[in-house]
């Protein structure tokens, strides 16, 4: 009898979403669906309002990487003010707002790694679910936990310190920035005292990779294999082929690694990407329009970043950056589990960045804030810890704001984040006689890879209940488990 | 003749000049006493009842109440304290406050007021009114969903001639306070500064300036309203 699963809500993920398995009558996956069953509606609401609230505005979409919301929104302010495309800030404005970015993205790569997915490689993915989440990493390995807690913290502090607060603040304003960074504080975050300093995070970034490049050691055969597929790899990086979660152009390569989207200028993203509605799911589904829907879906994050990128430009990340490029020798890598890999190469990139901003004296400059002519159309992109992120706003004669369109990093992890589903259900449950709890979390360890952030809003400890329901082809409920 | 009153606020003796409102004798006394509508030069109406307080066993307004000898003002108690509160979680739930993306969050009055009386959860249910924004003129934005109609935009902001720039439209709950449309076309900056500064929420804001002030700079950040007064 066709069975189907029900994974609701998908834990240690931001946000809200559900899976469901649909299973033939021989136990076979015959379908799988990660639906997001959220609705906002902040393109819809944002409309009418001055658009220089867009920043603080949006940035409500999210609670864990608000910070990616309000840059991107600002980049694209920075357009409608006559302030460029990137390059028009002075250079106080632009490096404040990297710094902003920078302390963002070290603490959200962190909260994932540590808290949302530590717990799988330290009790594995069949561990004791009463164990596997971020209080049993403390209980079971005390430095790890306080080295996650810590460098989260420290992340938060440099947010505090170049927006004004921790979650939510005002520092990125159109055509610049609102502050910039005194003496006292930059000192604070150089060399505050252990283990909240520049140097410490260097070196605990390193640490974690290590530790996540020794499981992958013991482990080589199921991280390389757990829902390793190819696909396109789509992200900004500099104009010279530099990572760059910033500023940049447009880049997607397909699986062998060859251009389909060439350092493109995203002020005209809507000329390359389309985004295709489906019934069943509140997430749309992007894709290159020269492509089309079927073969056009793409990944973004960080291991789409490391695919599309020719180099990072600091030292210990390059370094890092060329053995996990040589893994796959050089061609795109298309392993799920890999984005762990390439997402603590970004943490040990950011705070080398972190670093050297902070010994520059341009964050001292006065020169906050800079405005040319009008315009009444801009976008601006930024890499957010999850992917690429777009923010287009169009205004009136008025300054109204009358048309948002963004598309959210998970949302262009839409197509690739089912087929990691589907992949896993498929190589986990076909066949099998009875659906256990660490098949369905290895469904979940499967979505958590991508750190998708479903409602961009916050479950960080993963506590929710599991639920999960086989009902009959009448949709009668036959099994019902809960965890 | 002497001039000078004595009466009690919360029991202590309040020496005042005659003349004075109890408001203004409280606040040369350290002694503070909320107020929304009320503004400094203009001449108070007591129409938001911020101020109330208990005379003689009597519900009365501070800002237009003049000092007696041997009145026994109540200000500072649970009673009164309630009121204020309700007063400030009715303007929050006639209006659309969104204070997470509002400019004038930590400048703003009525959201001092908010967290100096500790509103958590209006007790009243949210109206949600339909309200618009007027963004049409060149110095200006005024958003009606904030407006709190306590008049001081009217009341205070005129150009060298005296003629108000703003006026009340409509009556009863489609009252609201609009900008002159011919006026508004020759508003200067220091003008449209004047009246967003005077305006004690986020209703009256000056085009492209947003935010431009740091967080832990602005009025309210480290302190809470009527600090500055009490001793």
């Amino acid at each position: 009898m066709p069975k189907k699963i029900t994974i609701e809500p998908v834990t240690r993920v931001e946000g809200h979403g559900k899976v469901t398995i649909m299973l033939d009558d021989f136990g076979n996956v015959h379908d799988t669906r990660l639906h997001i069953v959220e609705f906002r509606g902040f393109e819809r609401f944002v409309q009418g309002r001055p658009y220089w609230e867009a920043p603080v505005l949006v940035q409500r979409l999210c609670g864990i990487c608000p910070v990616s919301h309000h840059l991107a929104a600002a980049k694209a302010l920075d357009v409608i003010v006559g302030a460029g495309t990137g390059h028009g800030l002075t250079a106080v404005g632009d490096k404040m707002r990297r710094l902003m970015h920078y302390g963002q993205f070290f603490q959200s790569h962190v909260l994932h790694f540590f808290h949302l997915s530590s717990p799988d490689f330290l009790f594995g993915i069949d561990g004791d679910p009463a164990l596997r989440n971020i209080i049993g990493v403390a209980q079971a390995n005390r430095d790890l936990a306080v080295q996650g807690v810590m460098m989260r913290k420290y992340g938060q502090e440099i947010i505090a310190k170049t927006a004004g607060k921790k979650i939510h603040g005002t520092g990125a304003i159109p055509g610049g920035i609102n502050k910039n960074l005194s003496i006292a504080e930059r000192d604070e975050l150089l060399n505050g005292p252990d283990p909240l300093n520049a140097d410490k995070m260097v070196e605990w970034s390193v640490a974690a990779l290590e530790f996540f490049k020794d499981y992958h050691r013991n482990n080589k055969a199921m991280v390389d294999t757990f829902a390793a597929y190819p696909s396109n790899h789509l992200s900004m990086v500099r104009e010279d082929g530099a990572f760059d979660i910033y500023h940049g152009v447009l880049r997607a390569v397909d699986n062998d690694g060859k251009r389909i989207l060439n350092d493109v200028d995203y002020q005209d993203y809507d000329k390359y990407i389309e985004e295709e509605v489906r019934s069943w799911s509140y997430m749309k589904f992007p894709y290159l329009k020269d492509l089309g829907t079927e073969k056009g879906w793409y990944r973004v994050g960080p291991l789409a970043r490391l695919n599309v990128c020719d180099f990072i430009p600091s030292p210990l990340a390059q370094k890092e950056f060329e053995e996990f490029r040589a893994y796959t020798n050089g061609k795109p890598n298309g392993m799920s589990l890999h984005y762990h890999w390439a997402r603590l190469i970004e943490v040990l990139h950011c705070a080398e960045m972190i670093r050297d901003l902070l010994n520059d004296p341009d964050l001292q400059n006065e020169d906050l804030v800079v405005k040319g002519e009008k315009k009444h159309k801009g976008v601006g992109v930024i890499e957010a810890p999850r992917g690429t992120l777009f923010h287009h706003y169009e205004i009136n004669d008025d300054d109204q704001i009358v048309k948002a369109n963004l598309i959210v990093s998970t949302t262009n992890n839409n197509e690739p984040m089912n087929t990691a589903v589907n992949l896993t259900a498929k190589s986990f449950m076909n066949g099998q006689k009875e659906i256990t709890e660490p098949m369905m979390n290895a469904v979940e360890v499967a979505i958590r890879a991508y750190d998708p952030c479903l409602s961009c809003a916050t479950h960080a400890l993963g506590k929710m209940p599991l639920e999960v329901t086989l009902v009959n082809a009448k949709n009668e409920v036959i099994d019902q488990k809960n965890k | 003749m002497n001039n000078t009153i004595k009466f009690e606020i919360d029991g202590k003796i309040i020496e005042a000049e005659k003349g004075q409102t109890i408001v203004e004798a409280a606040q040369a006394n350290g002694i503070y006493i909320p107020t929304l509508c009320n503004f400094s030069g203009v001449k108070p109406k007591g129409c938001c009842r911020m101020c109330t307080i208990k005379i003689n066993n009597k519900f009365m307004t501070a800002c237009t109440t003049p000092v007696a000898d041997g009145m026994e003002v109540e200000n500072n108690t649970e009673e009164i304290t309630d009121i204020r509160k309700s007063i400030i979680e009715l303007l929050f739930v006639s209006g659309n406050h969104f204070c997470p993306a509002c400019e004038k969050s930590g400048n703003c009055e009525l959201q001092a007021l908010a967290y100096r009386y500790q509103m958590m959860v209006p007790r009243f249910p949210f109206l949600f009114p339909q309200k618009g924004v007027d963004a049409s003129s060149p110095k200006i934005v005024k958003d009606q969903n904030r407006c709190i109609s306590c008049k001081r935009c009217i009341k205070t902001i005129e150009d060298e001639k005296g003629r108000k720039y703003f006026a009340y439209k409509n009556r009863g709950n489609k009252l609201e306070v609009v900008l002159d449309e011919e006026m508004a076309k020759t508003m200067t900056d220091e003008i449209a500064q004047l009246a967003m500064e005077n305006c004690p929420v986020g209703s009256i804001l000056r085009k492209e300036i947003g935010y431009i002030q740091p967080i832990g700079t602005r009025k309210y950040d480290k302190k809470p309203i009527g600090s500055e007064i009490e001793v």
